[in-house]
This record gives structure tokens, sequence and C-alpha cells, in this order.
């Protein structure tokens, strides 16, 4: 573990979602939000391969879609998805990272309104949303949303290679059930995978297609030179009806309730997990498009074309396992699909829909992982399979146990198991990339003190001060190996409300420093070498109170540590401030 | 599901070192047994990065004067001799009070050669320890040291007297001639060896 990046939940170890700062990028349109259920992260893509510039993150519950820097390793972006609910198949980039997308698993009034929850069949929908990334900065925006029938859009992969320009959904619930969907939205033999062409969709907005349509949702954005989060309530979007552009959109029925819908580094394999289905089906990217040719359709959905199976499918593997979930690829051709129920991983030659080699996991895996396996070109050494139940496996520690991650080498023939380590729940999907990608791409060491434009930051020790301004008290305070300035302070009053805005003023690699004051109602704050953070403290009660650093800085670390005197409501005693005696930046020389 | 903590909000992202790999096929292809000596290397061994300043050490090791003569050598062959380099590089923050050459010089015929030997090693260190302060001492500081009469704490375990002469800043009875300011802290450049008493 080299890092834990706070996302879509408050952090109080880094202060995240608790500083004046940060908790702007947790705002959304039901307001503020502490938590979030993340699931799946992707790294932005360019020609095809994952070039590490970015991570972008789905948030299931708000539906929300994050990007993060792999250079600051912090979150610099978050846009909530409208319309949506349970943004589960989610956020896949396309391979020049041209979009990232966000699919809606519960279905809901489009837009929302007050009626019977047994009125849902043909009244629900289901948004496709394309977020086009700007190619330099990252910024994400939603370009349009798909309004597709109300069906649960489960999980998603972009078509690459002779698929580029296409989009592939897994679906269930196609029965459009509303109550005990474990039964109701297991009876269709089928479901099906939707085949969406966003380039031709791309085409019809930027001709002026589509309809801006009213909405609530949050943009918010980190800003790495005044260090400071900014949420923009967004108004409206623009939405697309499957109707209108005929061509763009077929449904490809699959396998019962399909789970991962995976495309292979070719572009040519589809693949759909029907988790409940005995057999996996493969479907043919070319034989796609012949049947779209030949109009080899069984019906519509809504008015979506349905494409005989027969007519887009290469084949299916029987019998491959019990509840297959996710598949993953090597670039010799082979898949590598996990089975939840019968608790492996299964190797498979895509072409010869041959079983190569089986391995047992333990137990009950979700997803797995080989690095740049969202792409054309996949770094097939390694694979990581991500277990939800240890059971017997390690210390029980009370009712719920550790969930667990197992590292294969997969090389060989055989797939041959490494490391086998418990990890924090729910090891739900993971991003690989080589670490010399990330080293080239030369992370941040240092905030520049120069660069800094935060409002109430100091550039040294002698612009520290105290400010009142009537009850608020603003305390531009610095850090530093090892003390802070000021260190002393007087005439704070109880109802005030304190500011303290600190800059830690070092200019040397990992060397942050945190602080936290007794009976502030917020965290701890970690502040990395040339950044300033806020928190506030309303003291309630009088006497001398003190604040330290909570970031093991130095060897005088103990030390660093400061004053707050807090005198009654009425009190006359003016603000004051020292260190080591002396007012700062007014030391005689 | 009962899977879903707020922890699940965390990113898992994987990095896979290349390096490893290539280093296990070597292995795996070489006919030869070989023995990997087990090197602890300490902190000091850490390389300066790119855009960062340098330390006590790397500073002492690579600065040069105007006429492009390194100062510190002997000091730095000093340091290299008792093995305290770690000491030199860490977080800090340290105060280091560097002789020049010239100041070894000044010491009695053969106490270098002496104390450069193996077997006074310990020696060597309990002197070298004495030109640190583990504090933040920039001359603004030292200045209020000696205003309010404060004595240096040195590593070695004993005090250093400061003392502002119209100015001028002496540390146990001798010039700060300059100061550098380096990542962990400062250097201040005399011209003795502050050679603590026993």
């Amino acid at each position: 573990m080299f890092r834990v990046i706070p996302v879509f939940s408050q952090d109080p170890e880094k202060g995240y979602g608790y500083s004046e700062e940060t908790k702007p990028m947790l705002n959304t349109s039901h307001g503020f939000v502490p938590w979030g259920d993340s699931h799946h992260p992707d790294i932005s893509q360019t020609e095809g391969t994952v070039d590490g510039r970015w991570v972008f993150i789905n948030e299931n519950n708000t539906p929300r879609i994050a990007r993060i820097s792999l250079k600051t390793f912090e979150t610099e972006e978050i846009i909530e998805i409208p319309n949506s609910a349970g943004n589960h198949s989610s956020s896949f980039v396309t391979e020049n990272s041209e979009y990232v997308v966000a699919g809606t698993r519960f279905s809901v009034p489009f837009p929302q309104r007050d009626m019977p929850i047994a009125d849902m069949k043909g009244n629900f929908s289901g948004a496709l949303s394309f977020l086009k990334i700007d190619p330099e900065h990252g910024h994400m925006n939603i370009e349009f949303q798909i309004k597709m029938p109300g069906f649960s859009y489960d999980l998603s992969h972009p078509g690459r290679g002779k698929s580029h320009g296409w989009f592939f959904f897994s679906t269930y619930n196609t029965e459009e059930a509303n109550t005990l969907m474990e039964v109701n939205a297991s009876q269709n033999d089928k479901d099906f995978i939707a085949a969406i062409n966003w380039k031709k969709i791309e085409e019809y907005v930027k001709n002026g297609g589509g309809k801006m349509v009213p909405a609530k949702y949050a943009h918010n954005t980190w800003d790495d030179d005044t260090h400071t989060a900014t949420s923009v309530m967004k108004k409206e979007v623009l939405v697309v009806e499957p109707k209108d552009v005929p061509g763009a959109i077929y449904f490809l029925p699959t396998a019962k309730s399909p789970h991962g819908c995976d495309v292979d580094p070719t572009g040519e394999y589809i693949i759909g997990n029907g988790k409940l289905a005995a057999a996996m089906t493969v479907h043919s990217f070319t034989k796609m498009l012949k049947a779209i040719e030949d109009k080899a359709f069984d019906g519509d959905a809504y008015g979506i074309p349905i494409i005989k199976f027969d007519a887009v499918n290469y084949g299916t593997l029987n019998q491959p396992g019990l509840g297959p979930l996710h598949t993953e690829f090597d670039t010799r051709g082979n898949g590598y699909t996990t089975f939840f129920i019968s608790s492996e991983v299964v190797k498979w030659n895509i072409k010869d829909l041959k079983v190569i080699d089986r391995h047992p996991v333990y137990y009950s895996v979700g997803h797995l992982m080989i690095p740049g396996g969202n792409s054309r070109t996949p770094d097939d050494k390694y694979m990581v399979a991500m277990n939800k139940i240890t059971k017997d496996r390690y210390l029980p520690t009370g009712p719920e146990v550790c969930q667990s991650a197992q590292l294969f080498d997969i090389s060989g023939e055989k797939m041959e198991l490494l490391l086998d380590f418990p990890t924090i729940g729910e090891p739900h999907y993971a991003a690989g990339i080589s670490a010399d990608v990330i080293k080239k791409n030369n992370p941040t060491k240092i905030y520049k003190l120069v660069d800094n434009k935060h409002p109430y930051g100091v550039k040294s020790e002698a612009e520290t001060r105290v400010v009142r301004k009537g009850k608020e008290v603003h305390i531009y305070m610095s850090m530093i190996r090892s003390h802070f300035s000021p260190d002393n302070i007087e005439g704070v009053k109880v109802g005030d409300k304190v500011f303290f805005h600190v800059t830690n003023l070092e200019q040397d690699y990992d060397v942050p420093h945190g602080i936290s004051m007794i009976g502030a109602n917020t965290s701890e704050l970690l502040i990395m070498p040339g950044r300033t953070t806020t928190f506030t403290w309303e003291p309630k009660e009088v006497g001398v109170w003190p604040f330290y650093c909570t970031d093991f800085c130095s060897a005088l670390h103990q030390e660093m540590q400061g004053y707050v005197r807090v005198s009654p409501k009425g009190s006359n005693l003016p603000i004051s401030f020292t260190l080591d005696g002396d007012i700062p930046g007014e030391e005689e020389e | 599901m009962k899977l879903k903590y707020i922890l699940s909000a965390f990113v898992f992202v994987a990095f896979f070192s290349c390096k490893n790999d290539s280093e296990k096929k070597t292995n795996s292809n070489s006919t030869e047994t070989k023995t990997v000596k087990n090197t602890h290397k300490g902190q000091a061994s850490v390389e300066l990065g790119e855009g960062e300043e340098p330390n006590v050490l790397q500073v002492a090791m690579t600065y040069k004067d105007k006429d492009g003569n390194k100062p510190f050598s002997t000091l730095v062959v000093a340091v290299q001799a008792a093995g305290v380099e770690d000491a030199l590089v860490n977080t800090g923050p340290l105060t280091v009070f560097a002789p020049v050459n010239g100041a070894f010089d000044k010491l009695p015929e053969g106490t270098v050669e002496t104390l450069l030997k193996p077997e006074n090693k310990a020696k060597l260190g309990f002197i070298l320890t004495n030109h640190v302060a583990p504090a933040n001492y920039p001359i603004k500081q030292l200045k209020k040291e000696a205003k309010k009469g404060r004595k240096l704490y040195m590593a070695s375990g004993k005090y250093l007297i400061v003392e502002n002469k119209d100015g001028k800043m002496f540390v146990g009875g001798t010039e700060v001639l300059m100061s550098v300011k380096v990542s962990n802290g400062w250097i201040h450049v005399i011209g003795d060896v502050l050679v603590p008493e026993e």
C-alpha cells in the first residue's frame, strides 16, 4: 500500500472533505454527501495504451465520476450525473480518452416525478452519459445523455481498434420488474448487450442534435494554484432520444442477466458474462456490422433493433464454471474469467472457445485485473484476483473478516499463484499500470511557495499574523521544522469563529506537517510542502488551549506546538500573537 | 451489499515494476548461483531527485568556492571515516557548523591523521557531532539566542556559547563566515574545529 487517495469520502487523515478548501469537492445536488460507494477505476489512454495521466472512478450511490491526477495523487474533479441512479456501468475510458462513460443501474423516472412505482414498465429510463475529456487538463463535461429504455445497465467497455467508436453496455432486468428483483429480473432467458455507436451520436450532437433539458448537478473542480476546490451547480444537460439517431444503437441478445461486458484487445470479441447462465456469450464485432447491414433483426425493444442471436454470436463457452462475472485478457488470445459461485479463475482461448487452465481462489472472486486490461495492449505478466469472502483463511475478527487479493503470474501456460494477502473491504476493482510509466510522469514532490495563490497563504514567517474581523479571527499561520508561527495567540474570545489558515513553508520532498486543535469539531489537517489549508475552531470555553503538529515531521516534532488563550465573551483583551516573545517579522536584527 | 464501506471509496490502484521481472528472468536463465549480499545502505545513499534541494551532506560534498576548490573535503573525509553520514541527511532540522579545510590545518600536527585511524572512530564521531545542533538556527535565530543568552545544545551532548560581536556571530569562540540554507536545515561555515572538552 503506497497511498490511499480519498475521492468521494471524507478522510480525516488528510483532512479531505473536512478542510474549508476540500469541502466543495463533496458537494452534490443533494447537498454535502460525506461518503461514496466507488467501484471501477480506469486509467486514461493514448492510442489504446494506458498513459498514466489520470484515473477515473465512479460513485454508485450519488451518481458521480471523479478524476484523480497521477502527478499529485489527489482528486482533481468530481462531476455528478443527473437523471441517473446507481452509477454502476462506469467509469470506462475510450482508447484515446475521448470519453469516460457513466451508465445507470437503477432506472428511474426521467426526469424525476411523483408516480406509482408499479407503473415503472415503459415509464422509467436509464441514462447512458458520455463525458468528454479535455485532452490537456482532463476536465470533464457531460457531452450528451442517451435516454435508454428502463433496464439496468450493469457494466460496459469501449470498442477498440476496429471497434473504436462503439461502446458496449450489459443489461439485466429487461423485464423492467420493480420488486423482488432477484426473482422477477431473472425471468427472461436472454437480456441484452447494448451496442452504442458513440461516434455517430457525437456527429448528431455536433450538428445540433439532442435537446437541452433542465437538470441539477454539481461540478466540482480543484485548483492547484489557489489550493482550493470550487463547486458549480449546473442547470441543464443535452439529452438524445435513441429514435432520433437511427443506426446508432442496437441490442445484442446475451445469456441471462449478464454482468461483465468485456472487449478483447483486438476489439473483435465482446464477451457477456451471464452471471446466472451456464454458458458465456462471445459476440463478434465483424458479424455485428454484417448483421446490421443485412438487417438481421429479431424485432425491437422500444424502437431499438434487436440483432438475431445467431447473426451476432461468435460462439459460447459451455459449462466453464459457475457464476461468471468478469473477463480480462492477455495479448496471446486468451481470456481470464472470474467465477463467483465456483470460486475460481478460468483461462480460456477465445478463438477456440476452449478452457486452458483453471485456478481456485479463496473465496468467491469478483473482479480480476490485468494491468492495461481495458486497452489494446494489456501488460500481461500478472493478474490480480479480488475476493469477497475469506471465511477460514485469516484471523477471525468478529462477525466480519477481511477480504483478500491474490497475485498470479500469467506469463506461462498455467496460472501461478505468487502472493495472497488480506486487504480492506471491499477490493472491488483495480486498475494497473507499469510503475515506470508513473515514474516517467514525474509525480509532484512539492508545491512551490512562489506559485501559492491561496488568498490566506503566507510566503514567510514575517507575513504570519492574526486579524480580527468582527466575530471572525483569521490566523495566517506558518509551519516549518519544528515550530508554528505564531505559536502564542491571545485575544480570542468565546463565541468567536477562528480560522486557522496554515501554510507549510517547507520546500523539501516528503516533509508534510499536520495540525489539530483541541475542541475543533473537524479533522486534523495534513499539509504538503508549499500548500495552504484551513480549518475552523469555535472555542466554547475560556482557558489556554494547545494545538500541535499531528504528523511526525522531524526530530523536534514533539516540540512543535503552541497555545491559544481564550477569554470570556465580553473581554477587552486585544488580539496579540508572538513567536519566541516577538511579533513575527518584527524581530530585532 | 454488506461489503460496501466508506473505505470502498478509496481507489485501489496497483503498480507493477518491470525491473523485478527482468531481474527474475536473468536469474532463472543463469546457471551460476549468485550470492546476493545483504548490504545495508543508510539514508545517505538516497540520491538527489530532480528539482530537489540538496541536504547538508550533499552540499558539503559538492560545494565549490570561487577558485573551484572544495572547501569541505577534509570534513567530508572525516564524516565518512567516522561513519556519521546518515546523521547529516535526515529530515532534521539540523544546524551544522562546518569547518573549512584550513580549520583542520590549525590543529596540532598529526591530529587529523590520528583521528582518521579506525581505532579512533568513536572519538572522531564525538568531535564531529559537536558541530551539529538538532535544531533550526538561521542567523536571525542565532542572534536571538545570543541576545537571550541561550546556549546551543549540540549532538555531542555539549553546549556552545553564541555571541554577537558588533553584528558578527561567534559560535564556540569562532566566527560564522558564511551561511547556506539546505533542505534539512542550515550550514554555517567556520574557520576552526570545535574540539569539545572531554
